[in-house]
């Protein structure tokens, strides 16, 4: 029973995270019709970023902010410079163009800071907290829920109540229609891209402590299950991606707990055939809505 | 009529390939009046709007708004200068909520406070919309749909009001509720329409201006009144 809540709160602090990099996948997803393979890479380079801040000022807050700053930068960059100019024509044109990108990022990012793991510090302790004899949560994980909590429930706010937020799902829903109504549809699609890669920057930001440290290929497998969590949920519903996310931490959490670690890699995609083979459209696929 | 011309078009071309679709269109609509272009299918009616609005851009001509040249400008920006596009299907985004959809109208003027006026006229114009305001728009019947599309141009106070088939599939009563709405719209706020009909007997009726297309031309600008009414210029361009 102990060792069952130690992995379900282990698992929901991984899953937190898997939720945070679904919904920036399913952002950018809403708003261009493009499946950000490049979203890993992009943000270990920000990762990268924070590191080097940290490394300078010593101070590990002001490299997470910068983090984060450096992954709406590197968002928006991307759009503009790279993405905007690829033809849409074939779905698979902007999936190679972001493959690519993993590698030219990859390959930066070693050159620059070489290809070993470098340790991550972490702003709190790892160790659980015991409650009535039973370990539960640690420091760092009440740091991740909290951090991943107030930028959800941000995103969801500013996307249901701003005019922004308006203007951004209408551009997205309905690009022509909305340049009629004086939206800058390129505008939102820059700042989507700019929000969903400043969060999968912090996401990285949250897990790479967790893991063996920082390196080019450090957010490899974190895209695989994030991406995986996106597909459970439905590319195009963001609360499907929070939840996919939790449900594929939990998962993985159980499988190494029970069955041992050399088994995730091999749930994940599991668990994504299977999704895809019963409910292609995700768990959350919106009822078809039939277009006016 | 007197009033000074609204819209001047000259020499419009414009089309979606190699062969363009509009041949050289000239078309002034006066402020204040209801223009109602007219045509077979294929003779270039929603080009020509959709190269008024900057959705196509032309490959010549000219399009001036209130005695502005409008050529370069973005399409998002037409909307600033009093341009308001209803588009064929009319553009409702299903998506979103009656009340979200209106709001969008209204999203790009600095004046918040007429904003928020024009909204709550647009209510009372639009009694049905406002009982159904949280109403997703692919939950709305065809009426309710076309109420919204003209209520949210509405919401920009537009001076010249472009409308790509308003009667399409609708019921003839609500067909004939449109445009009634319409007439009155230009008789008390001043409003200048342009509206592209396959209907040319209800076009006719609410139109001073009736303009005739055919192959990307226009044959015949004349008020409407002379087009509804004289036998042989009928048979001759509108064929009934």
């Amino acid at each position: 029973m102990d060792r069952f809540v130690f992995l379900t709160v282990d698992g929901l602090s991984r899953g937190a995270v898997y939720a945070a990099f679904a919904l920036a996948l399913v952002l950018i997803w809403r708003a261009a019709r493009v499946v950000n393979f490049a979203q890993g890479a992009m943000a270990v380079a920000a990762a990268y970023v924070a590191y080097s801040v940290s490394a300078a000022t010593g101070s590990y807050w002001l490299g997470f902010g910068v983090a984060i700053v450096a992954g709406l930068l590197l968002g928006a960059v991307v759009d503009r410079v790279v993405m905007r100019h690829v033809d849409h024509a074939s779905p698979l044109n902007p999936v190679i163009v972001a493959l690519g990108l993993v590698l030219l990022i990859q390959a930066v990012l070693g050159m620059v800071y070489g290809n070993e793991f470098r340790p991550a510090e972490a702003p709190f302790g790892r160790s659980a907290l015991t409650v009535g004899g039973v370990a539960v949560l640690s420091p760092y994980d009440l740091f991740v829920f909290a951090t991943i909590g107030v930028v959800v429930s941000g995103l969801a706010w500013m996307f249901a109540r701003t005019p922004v937020g308006l203007r951004m799902r209408a551009a997205a829903f309905a690009p022509e229609v909305s340049r009629l109504l004086g939206v800058n549809v390129g505008g939102m699609l820059t700042l989507g891209w700019a929000l969903a890669s400043g969060v999968g920057a912090l996401a990285a930001m949250l897990v790479i402590p967790t893991e063996l440290g920082l390196h080019p290929h450090a957010m490899d497998l974190v895209f695989v299950s994030a991406f995986t969590a996106a597909v459970v949920g439905g590319l195009d519903s963001p609360p499907g991606a929070v939840v996919g996310g939790l449900v594929v931490g939990l998962l993985l959490s159980y499988v190494s707990g029970y069955a041992g670690s050399d088994l995730t890699p091999l749930a994940v995609l599991v668990l994504l055939l299977a999704v895809l083979l019963v409910r292609p459209g995700g768990l959350f696929a919106p009822v078809a809505a039939r277009r006016v | 009529m007197s009033a000074p011309d609204l819209l001047v078009v000259r020499g419009l071309v414009a089309g979606y390939g190699a062969a363009p679709v509009l041949r050289a269109v000239d078309l002034t609509v006066a402020a204040g009046t209801i223009a109602a272009v007219v045509g077979a299918n294929g003779a270039g009616k929603t080009t020509l709007l959709r190269a008024l609005s900057g959705m196509i851009r032309p490959a010549a001509g000219q399009v001036v708004l209130a005695g502005e040249d409008l050529r370069g400008t973005p399409v998002e920006q037409l909307v600033r200068r009093g341009m308001a596009h209803v588009p064929e299907g009319r553009g409702v985004i299903s998506e979103l909520t009656v009340d979200e959809n209106l709001r969008l109208g209204g999203l790009w003027r600095r004046d918040r406070a007429d904003a928020g006026r024009a909204l709550d006229e647009v209510y009372e114009l639009f009694e049905p919309l406002a009982r159904r305001r949280r109403h997703l728009g692919h939950q709305l019947s065809g009426g309710e749909r076309q109420m919204l599309a003209l209520g949210r141009a509405l919401v920009g106070r537009p001076r010249l009001l472009l409308l790509d088939e308003p009667s399409l599939g609708l019921a003839p009563r609500v067909v004939a509720r449109t445009m009634a709405l319409l007439r009155q719209l230009r008789d008390r706020t001043g409003l200048t329409v342009l509206l592209v009909e396959q209907n040319v007997r209800s076009a006719l009726a609410v139109a001073d201006q009736g303009v005739v297309m055919s192959l990307g031309q226009v044959v015949i600008a004349a008020p409407a009144a002379r087009l509804r009414d004289d036998v042989d210029l009928r048979h001759a361009y509108l064929g009934f």
